[in-house]
Protein backbone atom coordinates (compact mmCIF):
# COMPACT_ATOMS: atom_id res chain seq x y z
CA UNK A 1 0.00 0.00 0.00
CA UNK A 2 2.49 2.33 1.31
CA UNK A 3 5.80 2.95 -1.20
CA UNK A 4 7.60 -0.04 -0.49
CA UNK A 5 11.30 0.44 -0.26
CA UNK A 6 11.72 -3.18 0.82
CA UNK A 7 12.55 -2.42 4.58
CA UNK A 8 11.22 -4.16 7.41
CA UNK A 9 7.78 -3.30 8.67
CA UNK A 10 7.29 -2.44 11.99
CA UNK A 11 3.88 -2.17 12.61
CA UNK A 12 1.35 -3.29 10.09
CA UNK A 13 -2.35 -2.41 10.67
CA UNK A 14 -5.11 -3.33 8.43
CA UNK A 15 -8.56 -2.16 8.57
CA UNK A 16 -8.57 -1.69 11.79
CA UNK A 17 -11.68 -0.80 13.51
CA UNK A 18 -12.37 -0.01 17.73
CA UNK A 19 -15.77 0.09 18.86
CA UNK A 20 -16.38 1.42 22.45
CA UNK A 21 -20.13 0.61 23.56
CA UNK A 22 -21.96 1.88 20.36
CA UNK A 23 -19.29 4.88 19.53
CA UNK A 24 -16.86 3.78 16.53
CA UNK A 25 -13.34 5.93 17.57
CA UNK A 26 -11.84 3.77 14.53
CA UNK A 27 -13.41 3.27 11.72
CA UNK A 28 -11.29 0.72 9.59
CA UNK A 29 -8.28 2.22 9.43
CA UNK A 30 -4.93 0.50 7.15
CA UNK A 31 -1.05 1.95 7.85
CA UNK A 32 2.17 0.55 7.81
CA UNK A 33 5.16 1.65 9.57
CA UNK A 34 8.76 0.80 8.10
CA UNK A 35 11.86 0.63 10.77
CA UNK A 36 13.86 4.11 11.10
CA UNK A 37 10.54 5.75 10.24
CA UNK A 38 9.11 8.32 11.86
CA UNK A 39 5.36 8.90 11.54
CA UNK A 40 3.10 11.34 13.11
CA UNK A 41 -0.56 11.19 13.50
CA UNK A 42 -2.32 14.17 13.54
CA UNK A 43 -6.03 15.25 13.92
CA UNK A 44 -8.42 17.37 15.52
CA UNK A 45 -9.58 16.19 19.06
CA UNK A 46 -11.63 12.99 19.35
CA UNK A 47 -9.96 12.03 15.96
CA UNK A 48 -8.90 8.59 17.09
CA UNK A 49 -5.08 8.83 17.41
CA UNK A 50 -5.33 7.84 21.35
CA UNK A 51 -7.26 4.89 20.76
CA UNK A 52 -5.01 3.80 17.86
CA UNK A 53 -1.83 4.32 19.73
CA UNK A 54 -3.60 2.41 22.76
CA UNK A 55 -4.24 -0.69 20.37
CA UNK A 56 -0.67 -0.77 19.71
CA UNK A 57 0.70 -1.40 23.32
CA UNK A 58 -2.25 -3.56 24.38
CA UNK A 59 -4.30 -1.34 25.89
CA UNK A 60 -7.31 -1.48 24.01
CA UNK A 61 -7.68 -4.53 21.71
CA UNK A 62 -9.13 -4.04 18.10
CA UNK A 63 -12.60 -4.85 17.71
CA UNK A 64 -11.95 -5.60 14.16
CA UNK A 65 -9.19 -6.07 12.22
CA UNK A 66 -5.56 -6.70 12.35
CA UNK A 67 -2.50 -5.52 13.81
CA UNK A 68 0.71 -6.89 14.33
CA UNK A 69 3.97 -5.18 15.66
CA UNK A 70 7.90 -6.05 15.16
CA UNK A 71 6.17 -8.99 13.28
CA UNK A 72 4.40 -9.89 16.33
CA UNK A 73 -0.02 -10.19 16.82
CA UNK A 74 -1.07 -8.16 19.30
CA UNK A 75 -3.68 -9.98 20.20
CA UNK A 76 -1.29 -13.09 20.89
CA UNK A 77 1.73 -12.01 21.80
CA UNK A 78 1.39 -8.66 23.19
CA UNK A 79 3.46 -9.28 26.42
CA UNK A 80 7.03 -9.52 23.67
CA UNK A 81 6.37 -6.42 21.98
CA UNK A 82 5.96 -4.74 25.11
CA UNK A 83 9.25 -5.77 26.35
CA UNK A 84 10.50 -3.88 22.91
CA UNK A 85 8.77 -0.81 22.38
CA UNK A 86 8.68 2.35 25.04
CA UNK A 87 5.61 4.38 25.48
CA UNK A 88 5.13 8.23 26.34
CA UNK A 89 1.66 8.49 27.50
CA UNK A 90 -1.04 11.50 26.52
CA UNK A 91 -1.29 11.89 30.94
CA UNK A 92 1.36 11.83 33.00
CA UNK A 93 1.69 8.65 34.98
CA UNK A 94 4.47 8.90 37.18
CA UNK A 95 5.17 7.52 40.83
CA UNK A 96 4.69 10.64 42.45
CA UNK A 97 6.22 9.03 46.09
CA UNK A 98 9.25 8.74 44.26
CA UNK A 99 12.00 10.46 42.85
CA UNK A 100 13.38 10.85 39.59
CA UNK A 101 16.11 7.75 39.90
CA UNK A 102 13.70 5.71 41.88
CA UNK A 103 11.23 6.30 39.62
CA UNK A 104 13.25 4.88 36.70
CA UNK A 105 14.42 1.80 39.01
CA UNK A 106 11.15 0.85 39.78
CA UNK A 107 10.25 0.85 36.11
CA UNK A 108 13.40 -1.31 34.91
CA UNK A 109 12.30 -3.74 37.53
CA UNK A 110 8.83 -4.23 35.64
CA UNK A 111 11.03 -5.15 32.41
CA UNK A 112 13.25 -7.50 34.57
CA UNK A 113 16.19 -5.36 33.85
CA UNK A 114 19.04 -6.66 36.31
CA UNK A 115 19.91 -4.29 38.95
CA UNK A 116 23.24 -3.47 37.92
CA UNK A 117 22.77 -3.09 34.26
CA UNK A 118 19.51 -0.95 35.09
CA UNK A 119 21.56 1.56 37.07
CA UNK A 120 24.44 2.04 34.20
CA UNK A 121 21.39 2.83 32.06
CA UNK A 122 19.49 5.14 34.42
CA UNK A 123 22.60 6.87 34.76
CA UNK A 124 23.19 6.84 31.08
CA UNK A 125 19.35 8.40 30.66
CA UNK A 126 19.56 10.94 33.09
CA UNK A 127 22.22 12.35 30.92
CA UNK A 128 20.40 12.34 27.80
CA UNK A 129 17.63 13.89 29.06
CA UNK A 130 19.38 16.52 31.50
CA UNK A 131 17.88 15.49 34.81
CA UNK A 132 21.14 14.43 36.23
CA UNK A 133 21.07 17.43 38.74
CA UNK A 134 17.05 16.47 40.06
CA UNK A 135 18.34 12.69 40.04
CA UNK A 136 16.66 12.65 43.46
CA UNK A 137 14.24 15.00 43.54
CA UNK A 138 10.53 13.95 44.34
CA UNK A 139 8.75 13.94 41.04
CA UNK A 140 6.00 15.90 42.51
CA UNK A 141 8.48 19.31 42.90
CA UNK A 142 9.05 18.70 38.71
CA UNK A 143 7.97 21.53 36.84
CA UNK A 144 5.62 20.11 33.68
CA UNK A 145 8.70 19.81 31.00
CA UNK A 146 11.09 18.02 33.70
CA UNK A 147 8.13 15.74 34.11
CA UNK A 148 7.84 14.89 30.31
CA UNK A 149 11.77 14.43 30.12
CA UNK A 150 11.45 11.59 32.81
CA UNK A 151 9.23 9.97 30.90
CA UNK A 152 10.33 10.48 27.96
CA UNK A 153 13.63 8.40 29.88
CA UNK A 154 11.41 5.88 31.71
CA UNK A 155 10.40 4.68 28.02
CA UNK A 156 13.91 4.56 26.77
CA UNK A 157 15.18 2.31 29.86
CA UNK A 158 14.41 -1.14 27.99
CA UNK A 159 16.34 0.38 24.75
CA UNK A 160 13.17 0.08 22.41
CA UNK A 161 13.18 -0.20 18.50
CA UNK A 162 9.85 1.08 18.70
CA UNK A 163 8.57 4.32 20.80
CA UNK A 164 5.53 5.69 21.16
CA UNK A 165 4.90 9.09 21.78
CA UNK A 166 1.33 10.39 22.54
CA UNK A 167 1.49 14.76 22.39
CA UNK A 168 5.59 14.38 23.47
CA UNK A 169 5.26 18.53 24.25
CA UNK A 170 2.11 19.10 24.76
CA UNK A 171 2.28 22.24 27.57
CA UNK A 172 5.76 22.80 26.76
CA UNK A 173 8.13 25.59 27.33
CA UNK A 174 9.76 26.21 23.94
CA UNK A 175 13.08 25.61 25.13
CA UNK A 176 11.49 22.25 27.05
CA UNK A 177 10.01 21.27 22.93
CA UNK A 178 13.77 21.86 21.55
CA UNK A 179 15.47 19.63 24.06
CA UNK A 180 12.91 17.07 23.38
CA UNK A 181 12.63 17.41 19.60
CA UNK A 182 16.26 17.24 19.51
CA UNK A 183 16.65 13.78 21.39
CA UNK A 184 14.16 12.70 19.79
CA UNK A 185 16.14 13.30 16.41
CA UNK A 186 19.25 11.71 18.02
CA UNK A 187 17.23 8.37 18.81
CA UNK A 188 16.20 8.14 15.36
CA UNK A 189 19.98 8.22 14.44
CA UNK A 190 19.74 4.80 16.07
CA UNK A 191 17.40 3.53 14.14
CA UNK A 192 14.78 3.48 16.91
CA UNK A 193 11.23 3.89 14.78
CA UNK A 194 9.16 6.79 16.08
CA UNK A 195 5.27 6.82 16.38
CA UNK A 196 3.96 10.22 17.49
CA UNK A 197 0.56 12.05 17.84
CA UNK A 198 0.86 15.91 18.13
CA UNK A 199 -1.53 19.16 17.27
CA UNK A 200 1.26 21.02 16.21
CA UNK A 201 2.02 20.98 13.21
CA UNK A 202 5.70 22.19 13.03
CA UNK A 203 6.82 19.56 15.89
CA UNK A 204 4.96 17.01 12.82
CA UNK A 205 6.84 18.56 9.65
CA UNK A 206 9.95 19.00 11.78
CA UNK A 207 10.33 15.40 13.14
CA UNK A 208 8.70 13.30 10.96
CA UNK A 209 8.97 11.76 7.94
CA UNK A 210 5.44 11.19 7.56
CA UNK A 211 2.25 12.28 8.05
CA UNK A 212 -1.24 10.37 8.76
CA UNK A 213 -4.21 13.03 9.25
CA UNK A 214 -6.62 11.06 11.02
CA UNK A 215 -10.55 12.24 11.31
CA UNK A 216 -13.24 11.03 12.85
CA UNK A 217 -11.66 7.87 13.22
CA UNK A 218 -10.78 7.43 9.75
CA UNK A 219 -7.35 8.30 7.98
CA UNK A 220 -8.19 11.05 5.69
CA UNK A 221 -4.71 11.81 4.30
CA UNK A 222 -1.40 10.38 4.41
CA UNK A 223 2.07 11.19 2.55
CA UNK A 224 5.26 13.21 3.67
CA UNK A 225 4.74 16.73 4.96
CA UNK A 226 6.13 18.13 1.19
CA UNK A 227 3.92 16.27 -0.63
CA UNK A 228 0.98 16.23 0.69
CA UNK A 229 1.10 20.63 0.95
CA UNK A 230 1.96 20.01 -2.80
CA UNK A 231 -1.07 17.87 -2.91
CA UNK A 232 -3.40 19.55 -1.07
CA UNK A 233 -2.98 23.30 -1.06
CA UNK A 234 0.22 24.72 -3.06
CA UNK A 235 4.00 25.26 -1.85
CA UNK A 236 3.22 29.00 -1.35
CA UNK A 237 0.98 31.08 0.29
CA UNK A 238 -0.54 35.20 -0.23
CA UNK A 239 -2.77 36.30 2.74
CA UNK A 240 -4.15 39.54 2.18
CA UNK A 241 -6.94 42.10 3.21
CA UNK A 242 -8.28 44.72 0.32
CA UNK A 243 -10.44 47.55 1.11
CA UNK A 244 -14.21 46.32 2.05
CA UNK A 245 -15.59 47.15 -1.26
CA UNK A 246 -13.08 45.26 -3.45
CA UNK A 247 -12.69 41.36 -1.97
CA UNK A 248 -15.44 40.51 -4.74
CA UNK A 249 -13.11 42.01 -7.43
CA UNK A 250 -9.83 40.56 -5.48
CA UNK A 251 -11.58 36.93 -5.67
CA UNK A 252 -12.56 37.48 -9.13
CA UNK A 253 -8.90 38.14 -9.90
CA UNK A 254 -7.06 35.51 -7.91
CA UNK A 255 -9.41 32.41 -7.87
CA UNK A 256 -8.55 31.54 -11.43
CA UNK A 257 -5.09 31.67 -10.64
CA UNK A 258 -4.70 29.97 -7.48
CA UNK A 259 -5.25 26.22 -6.72
CA UNK A 260 -6.98 26.73 -3.72
CA UNK A 261 -8.20 29.54 -1.73
CA UNK A 262 -9.68 30.00 2.13
CA UNK A 263 -11.26 33.33 3.98
CA UNK A 264 -10.35 34.14 7.44
CA UNK A 265 -12.76 36.15 8.61
CA UNK A 266 -11.96 39.47 6.51
CA UNK A 267 -8.85 37.82 5.27
CA UNK A 268 -8.30 35.63 2.33
CA UNK A 269 -5.53 32.96 2.10
CA UNK A 270 -4.58 32.37 -1.51
CA UNK A 271 -2.71 29.00 -2.44
CA UNK A 272 -0.43 28.88 -5.52
CA UNK A 273 3.04 27.55 -6.76
CA UNK A 274 4.26 31.40 -6.99
CA UNK A 275 2.31 33.29 -4.70
CA UNK A 276 4.75 36.41 -5.74
CA UNK A 277 2.63 36.58 -9.48
CA UNK A 278 -0.58 36.39 -7.46
CA UNK A 279 0.90 40.02 -5.42
CA UNK A 280 2.39 41.29 -8.43
CA UNK A 281 -1.48 40.60 -9.89
CA UNK A 282 -2.92 42.74 -6.92
CA UNK A 283 -0.24 45.22 -7.69
CA UNK A 284 -1.24 45.73 -10.88
CA UNK A 285 -4.51 45.90 -10.97
CA UNK A 286 -4.31 49.04 -8.24
CA UNK A 287 -6.11 47.19 -5.29
CA UNK A 288 -6.15 49.04 -2.14
CA UNK A 289 -3.78 46.77 -0.05
CA UNK A 290 -4.33 46.37 3.99
CA UNK A 291 -2.48 43.36 4.79
CA UNK A 292 -0.46 40.92 2.45
CA UNK A 293 1.99 38.24 3.68
CA UNK A 294 3.78 36.24 1.19
CA UNK A 295 4.87 32.79 2.89
CA UNK A 296 5.25 29.43 2.24
CA UNK A 297 2.38 27.11 2.86
CA UNK A 298 2.41 24.69 5.91
CA UNK A 299 0.91 22.13 7.28
CA UNK A 300 -1.11 23.55 9.13
CA UNK A 301 -2.94 24.47 5.65
CA UNK A 302 -3.61 21.35 4.73
CA UNK A 303 -4.92 20.17 8.21
CA UNK A 304 -7.69 23.02 7.76
CA UNK A 305 -8.45 22.24 4.76
CA UNK A 306 -8.91 18.62 5.00
CA UNK A 307 -10.09 18.87 8.70
CA UNK A 308 -12.17 22.01 8.54
CA UNK A 309 -12.54 24.81 11.89
CA UNK A 310 -15.58 23.02 13.34
CA UNK A 311 -14.60 22.74 16.73
CA UNK A 312 -14.87 18.82 17.92
CA UNK A 313 -15.37 18.46 21.49
CA UNK B 1 -15.67 -19.54 33.36
CA UNK B 2 -13.71 -19.12 30.12
CA UNK B 3 -12.68 -15.75 31.17
CA UNK B 4 -11.41 -16.94 34.53
CA UNK B 5 -8.88 -19.54 32.69
CA UNK B 6 -7.54 -16.71 30.18
CA UNK B 7 -6.99 -14.50 33.83
CA UNK B 8 -5.00 -17.99 35.02
CA UNK B 9 -3.10 -18.48 32.27
CA UNK B 10 -2.23 -14.24 31.65
CA UNK B 11 -0.73 -14.10 34.97
CA UNK B 12 3.13 -14.59 34.67
CA UNK B 13 4.86 -15.28 38.87
CA UNK B 14 7.38 -12.74 37.90
CA UNK B 15 5.03 -9.74 36.89
CA UNK B 16 3.41 -10.31 39.92
CA UNK B 17 6.24 -10.19 42.13
CA UNK B 18 7.48 -6.96 40.05
CA UNK B 19 4.00 -5.12 41.01
CA UNK B 20 4.05 -6.36 44.42
CA UNK B 21 7.71 -4.87 44.51
CA UNK B 22 6.76 -1.53 43.54
CA UNK B 23 4.41 -1.35 46.09
CA UNK B 24 6.87 -2.56 49.00
CA UNK B 25 9.62 0.20 47.77
CA UNK B 26 7.15 3.13 48.22
CA UNK B 27 6.08 1.51 51.49
CA UNK B 28 9.52 1.10 53.32
CA UNK B 29 9.83 5.22 51.77
CA UNK B 30 7.05 6.56 53.64
CA UNK B 31 6.73 3.62 56.32
CA UNK B 32 7.28 6.30 59.05
CA UNK B 33 4.73 9.14 58.34
CA UNK B 34 1.85 6.97 57.04
CA UNK B 35 1.92 3.00 57.87
CA UNK B 36 3.25 3.40 61.15
CA UNK B 37 0.33 4.17 62.95
CA UNK B 38 -1.09 0.79 61.93
CA UNK B 39 0.38 -0.93 64.02
CA UNK B 40 -0.66 0.98 67.31
CA UNK B 41 -4.56 0.81 66.61
CA UNK B 42 -5.04 -2.65 67.98
CA UNK B 43 -2.63 -2.49 71.02
CA UNK B 44 -4.87 0.65 71.29
CA UNK B 45 -8.08 -1.04 71.64
CA UNK B 46 -6.58 -4.04 73.44
CA UNK B 47 -5.62 -1.66 76.35
CA UNK B 48 -8.65 0.38 76.18
CA UNK B 49 -11.10 -2.68 75.91
CA UNK B 50 -9.28 -5.54 77.45
CA UNK B 51 -7.74 -3.49 80.38
CA UNK B 52 -10.54 -0.92 80.92
CA UNK B 53 -14.07 -2.22 79.87
CA UNK B 54 -12.55 -5.58 81.23
CA UNK B 55 -12.64 -4.89 84.86
CA UNK B 56 -15.98 -4.78 84.26
CA UNK B 57 -16.88 -7.53 82.39
CA UNK B 58 -17.46 -11.53 83.95
CA UNK B 59 -15.15 -13.86 82.54
CA UNK B 60 -16.25 -15.62 78.90
CA UNK B 61 -15.84 -19.37 78.25
CA UNK B 62 -13.48 -19.51 81.16
CA UNK B 63 -10.93 -16.61 80.20
CA UNK B 64 -10.68 -12.92 81.28
CA UNK B 65 -11.73 -10.35 79.08
CA UNK B 66 -8.29 -9.42 78.00
CA UNK B 67 -7.36 -13.00 76.92
CA UNK B 68 -10.72 -13.24 74.94
CA UNK B 69 -10.62 -10.25 72.94
CA UNK B 70 -6.90 -10.51 72.07
CA UNK B 71 -6.87 -13.49 69.25
CA UNK B 72 -10.00 -11.54 68.34
CA UNK B 73 -8.44 -8.52 67.57
CA UNK B 74 -5.74 -10.31 65.58
CA UNK B 75 -8.72 -11.17 63.03
CA UNK B 76 -9.65 -7.82 62.98
CA UNK B 77 -5.98 -6.14 62.38
CA UNK B 78 -5.71 -8.58 59.24
CA UNK B 79 -9.31 -7.30 57.75
CA UNK B 80 -8.62 -4.08 58.38
CA UNK B 81 -4.80 -3.38 57.00
CA UNK B 82 -5.69 -5.53 54.14
CA UNK B 83 -9.46 -3.83 53.34
CA UNK B 84 -7.68 -0.64 53.12
CA UNK B 85 -5.36 -1.36 50.82
CA UNK B 86 -6.91 -3.11 48.21
CA UNK B 87 -10.29 -0.35 48.10
CA UNK B 88 -8.57 3.57 49.22
CA UNK B 89 -4.84 2.33 48.29
CA UNK B 90 -5.43 0.88 44.73
CA UNK B 91 -8.23 2.47 44.10
CA UNK B 92 -5.75 5.91 44.03
CA UNK B 93 -3.08 4.06 42.24
CA UNK B 94 -5.95 2.84 39.42
CA UNK B 95 -7.87 6.56 38.60
CA UNK B 96 -5.64 8.92 40.19
CA UNK B 97 -2.07 8.11 39.69
CA UNK B 98 -2.42 6.03 37.00
CA UNK B 99 0.04 3.94 38.08
CA UNK B 100 -1.88 0.93 36.59
CA UNK B 101 -1.32 2.26 32.88
CA UNK B 102 2.13 3.23 33.93
CA UNK B 103 2.77 -0.43 34.37
CA UNK B 104 0.35 -1.83 31.39
CA UNK B 105 3.41 -0.08 28.95
CA UNK B 106 5.89 -2.86 30.63
CA UNK B 107 5.74 -6.43 29.62
CA UNK B 108 3.29 -7.10 32.79
CA UNK B 109 0.23 -7.49 32.28
CA UNK B 110 -3.21 -6.68 33.84
CA UNK B 111 -3.34 -9.88 35.71
CA UNK B 112 0.27 -9.34 36.98
CA UNK B 113 -1.07 -6.10 38.09
CA UNK B 114 -4.28 -7.09 39.73
CA UNK B 115 -2.66 -9.86 41.06
CA UNK B 116 0.30 -8.13 42.57
CA UNK B 117 -1.79 -5.54 44.23
CA UNK B 118 -3.50 -7.98 45.90
CA UNK B 119 -0.54 -9.96 46.86
CA UNK B 120 0.31 -6.76 48.05
CA UNK B 121 -2.56 -5.75 50.51
CA UNK B 122 -2.39 -9.62 51.53
CA UNK B 123 1.32 -8.44 52.97
CA UNK B 124 -0.09 -5.45 54.59
CA UNK B 125 -2.48 -7.27 56.67
CA UNK B 126 0.30 -9.74 57.37
CA UNK B 127 2.91 -7.37 58.18
CA UNK B 128 0.36 -5.39 60.61
CA UNK B 129 -1.34 -9.10 62.14
CA UNK B 130 1.95 -10.51 62.49
CA UNK B 131 3.40 -7.58 64.59
CA UNK B 132 0.21 -7.97 67.05
CA UNK B 133 0.88 -11.54 66.97
CA UNK B 134 3.69 -10.92 68.39
CA UNK B 135 2.70 -8.29 70.80
CA UNK B 136 -0.26 -10.15 72.61
CA UNK B 137 2.46 -13.48 72.84
CA UNK B 138 4.98 -11.52 74.49
CA UNK B 139 2.12 -9.92 77.18
CA UNK B 140 1.36 -13.86 77.16
CA UNK B 141 -1.81 -13.65 75.32
CA UNK B 142 -1.07 -16.72 73.53
CA UNK B 143 -0.69 -20.35 75.17
CA UNK B 144 -0.41 -22.72 72.45
CA UNK B 145 1.76 -24.30 69.92
CA UNK B 146 -0.88 -24.27 67.61
CA UNK B 147 -0.81 -20.54 67.12
CA UNK B 148 2.13 -21.38 64.84
CA UNK B 149 -0.18 -22.39 62.47
CA UNK B 150 -1.23 -18.55 62.28
CA UNK B 151 2.10 -17.75 60.56
CA UNK B 152 0.39 -19.30 57.56
CA UNK B 153 -2.72 -18.89 57.97
CA UNK B 154 -2.80 -15.12 58.78
CA UNK B 155 -1.32 -14.55 55.34
CA UNK B 156 -4.67 -16.49 53.54
CA UNK B 157 -6.63 -14.55 55.99
CA UNK B 158 -4.80 -10.88 54.57
CA UNK B 159 -5.17 -12.50 51.24
CA UNK B 160 -9.17 -13.18 51.73
CA UNK B 161 -9.53 -9.52 52.85
CA UNK B 162 -7.16 -8.09 50.36
CA UNK B 163 -9.48 -10.09 47.47
CA UNK B 164 -12.87 -9.03 48.54
CA UNK B 165 -11.84 -5.46 49.00
CA UNK B 166 -10.16 -5.71 45.44
CA UNK B 167 -13.79 -6.94 44.10
CA UNK B 168 -15.31 -4.05 45.35
CA UNK B 169 -12.86 -1.52 43.75
CA UNK B 170 -13.40 -3.43 40.35
CA UNK B 171 -17.19 -2.32 40.54
CA UNK B 172 -17.39 0.93 42.07
CA UNK B 173 -16.44 4.10 39.78
CA UNK B 174 -16.37 6.81 42.87
CA UNK B 175 -13.87 6.82 45.77
CA UNK B 176 -16.60 7.81 47.88
CA UNK B 177 -18.35 4.69 47.42
CA UNK B 178 -16.15 3.09 49.58
CA UNK B 179 -17.95 4.52 52.66
CA UNK B 180 -20.84 2.38 51.95
CA UNK B 181 -18.05 -0.66 52.01
CA UNK B 182 -16.50 0.39 55.21
CA UNK B 183 -19.79 1.55 57.23
CA UNK B 184 -21.84 -1.10 55.80
CA UNK B 185 -19.81 -4.46 55.08
CA UNK B 186 -16.04 -4.06 57.31
CA UNK B 187 -17.98 -1.87 60.73
CA UNK B 188 -20.77 -4.91 60.87
CA UNK B 189 -17.93 -7.58 60.60
CA UNK B 190 -15.99 -6.19 63.14
CA UNK B 191 -18.61 -5.44 65.66
CA UNK B 192 -20.39 -9.34 64.91
CA UNK B 193 -18.24 -11.09 64.69
CA UNK B 194 -16.91 -12.47 67.95
CA UNK B 195 -14.28 -10.19 68.56
CA UNK B 196 -15.73 -8.02 71.30
CA UNK B 197 -18.42 -11.24 73.01
CA UNK B 198 -19.09 -14.60 71.77
CA UNK B 199 -21.93 -14.75 69.24
CA UNK B 200 -23.81 -16.95 70.79
CA UNK B 201 -25.47 -14.09 72.96
CA UNK B 202 -26.79 -12.35 69.65
CA UNK B 203 -30.23 -13.79 68.16
CA UNK B 204 -30.53 -17.03 66.59
CA UNK B 205 -30.77 -15.43 62.83
CA UNK B 206 -27.93 -13.75 63.40
CA UNK B 207 -25.68 -16.19 64.33
CA UNK B 208 -26.83 -18.08 61.18
CA UNK B 209 -26.40 -14.81 59.20
CA UNK B 210 -22.36 -14.56 60.89
CA UNK B 211 -21.61 -18.19 59.41
CA UNK B 212 -21.80 -16.71 56.32
CA UNK B 213 -19.23 -13.33 56.76
CA UNK B 214 -15.71 -14.61 56.34
CA UNK B 215 -14.49 -12.50 59.66
CA UNK B 216 -16.36 -14.44 61.78
CA UNK B 217 -13.77 -17.81 61.05
CA UNK B 218 -11.11 -15.67 60.80
CA UNK B 219 -11.88 -14.48 64.52
CA UNK B 220 -12.80 -18.50 65.23
CA UNK B 221 -9.85 -19.79 63.91
CA UNK B 222 -7.61 -16.82 65.45
CA UNK B 223 -8.80 -17.53 68.59
CA UNK B 224 -9.10 -21.26 68.68
CA UNK B 225 -5.27 -21.61 67.43
CA UNK B 226 -4.10 -19.20 70.10
CA UNK B 227 -5.29 -20.44 72.96
CA UNK B 228 -5.20 -24.46 71.76
CA UNK B 229 -8.79 -24.90 72.21
CA UNK B 230 -8.79 -26.96 68.35
CA UNK B 231 -12.47 -28.28 67.66
CA UNK B 232 -13.55 -29.64 64.85
CA UNK B 233 -15.06 -26.03 64.21
CA UNK B 234 -11.27 -24.32 64.27
CA UNK B 235 -10.90 -26.99 60.92
CA UNK B 236 -14.02 -26.11 59.47
CA UNK B 237 -13.46 -22.39 59.44
CA UNK B 238 -9.95 -23.32 58.15
CA UNK B 239 -11.35 -25.19 55.58
CA UNK B 240 -13.62 -22.24 54.67
CA UNK B 241 -11.35 -19.67 54.45
CA UNK B 242 -8.40 -21.15 52.25
CA UNK B 243 -11.10 -22.44 50.29
CA UNK B 244 -12.41 -19.20 49.78
CA UNK B 245 -9.37 -17.70 49.26
CA UNK B 246 -8.31 -19.66 46.47
CA UNK B 247 -11.31 -19.77 44.41
CA UNK B 248 -12.19 -15.65 44.73
CA UNK B 249 -8.86 -14.98 44.10
CA UNK B 250 -9.37 -14.96 40.09
CA UNK B 251 -12.57 -12.71 40.49
CA UNK B 252 -11.60 -9.14 40.52
CA UNK B 253 -8.68 -9.83 37.97
CA UNK B 254 -11.14 -10.75 35.60
CA UNK B 255 -13.47 -7.98 36.66
CA UNK B 256 -10.46 -5.70 36.20
CA UNK B 257 -9.28 -6.66 33.11
CA UNK B 258 -13.21 -6.29 31.66
CA UNK B 259 -13.00 -2.94 33.11
CA UNK B 260 -9.52 -1.90 32.32
CA UNK B 261 -8.75 -3.35 28.55
CA UNK B 262 -11.38 -1.83 26.42
N1 LIG C 1 -12.32 4.10 27.03
C1 LIG C 1 -13.18 4.74 26.24
N2 LIG C 1 -14.52 4.51 26.36
C2 LIG C 1 -15.41 5.14 25.57
N3 LIG C 1 -15.07 6.01 24.60
C3 LIG C 1 -13.77 6.29 24.44
C4 LIG C 1 -12.76 5.67 25.24
N4 LIG C 1 -11.56 6.14 24.84
C5 LIG C 1 -11.81 7.01 23.83
N5 LIG C 1 -13.13 7.11 23.59
C6 LIG C 1 -13.76 7.94 22.54
O1 LIG C 1 -13.14 7.64 21.31
C7 LIG C 1 -12.99 8.81 20.52
C8 LIG C 1 -11.55 8.96 20.12
O2 LIG C 1 -10.79 9.33 21.25
P1 LIG C 1 -9.21 9.46 21.25
O3 LIG C 1 -8.80 9.68 22.64
O4 LIG C 1 -8.63 8.32 20.52
O5 LIG C 1 -9.00 10.79 20.41
P2 LIG C 1 -7.67 11.61 20.15
O6 LIG C 1 -7.53 11.71 18.67
O7 LIG C 1 -6.54 11.04 20.90
O8 LIG C 1 -8.07 13.03 20.74
P3 LIG C 1 -7.18 14.13 21.54
O9 LIG C 1 -6.50 14.91 20.49
O10 LIG C 1 -8.22 14.95 22.22
O11 LIG C 1 -6.26 13.41 22.47
C9 LIG C 1 -13.53 9.96 21.36
O12 LIG C 1 -14.85 10.21 20.95
C10 LIG C 1 -13.50 9.42 22.76
O13 LIG C 1 -14.50 10.02 23.54
MG1 LIG D 1 -5.32 11.70 22.43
Amino acid sequence: MESNTGREKVVVAQDLTKVFDGLTAVKGISFTVERGERVGFLGPNGAGKTTTIRMLYGMSPPTTGSLSVLGLDVRDDIRDIKRRIGVVPQETNLDTDLSVRENLEVYANYFGIPKKPASERIHELLAFMQLEERADTMVDTLSGGMKRRLLLARALLNNPELLILDEPTTGLDPQARHLIWDRLKSLQEQNVTLILTTHYMDEASRLCDRIIIMDEGSIIAEGIPLDLIETHVSSEALEIRVAEGQREALQELLVPKSEYFETQQDTYVFFARAADELMQAVKDAGFEIEYALLRRSTLEDVFLKLTGRRLRD
Amino acid sequence: MKSLVKTARSISPAGVIRMWYRNWKIFRKVFWFAAAPNFLEPVIYLTALGIGLGLLVQDIEGLSYVQFLAPGLLGSTVMYASSFETTYSSFIRMKYEKTYDAVLATPLSIEDVIAGEILWGATRGYINALTFLGVIAIFGYVDSAAALLLIPLLFVFAALFAIIGMTYTALVSNINLFNYYFTLFITPLFLFSGIFFPISTLPAWAQKLALFTPLYHVVLVCRGLALGRLDQDVFTSIFITVAFTAVLFLVPITIMRNRLIK
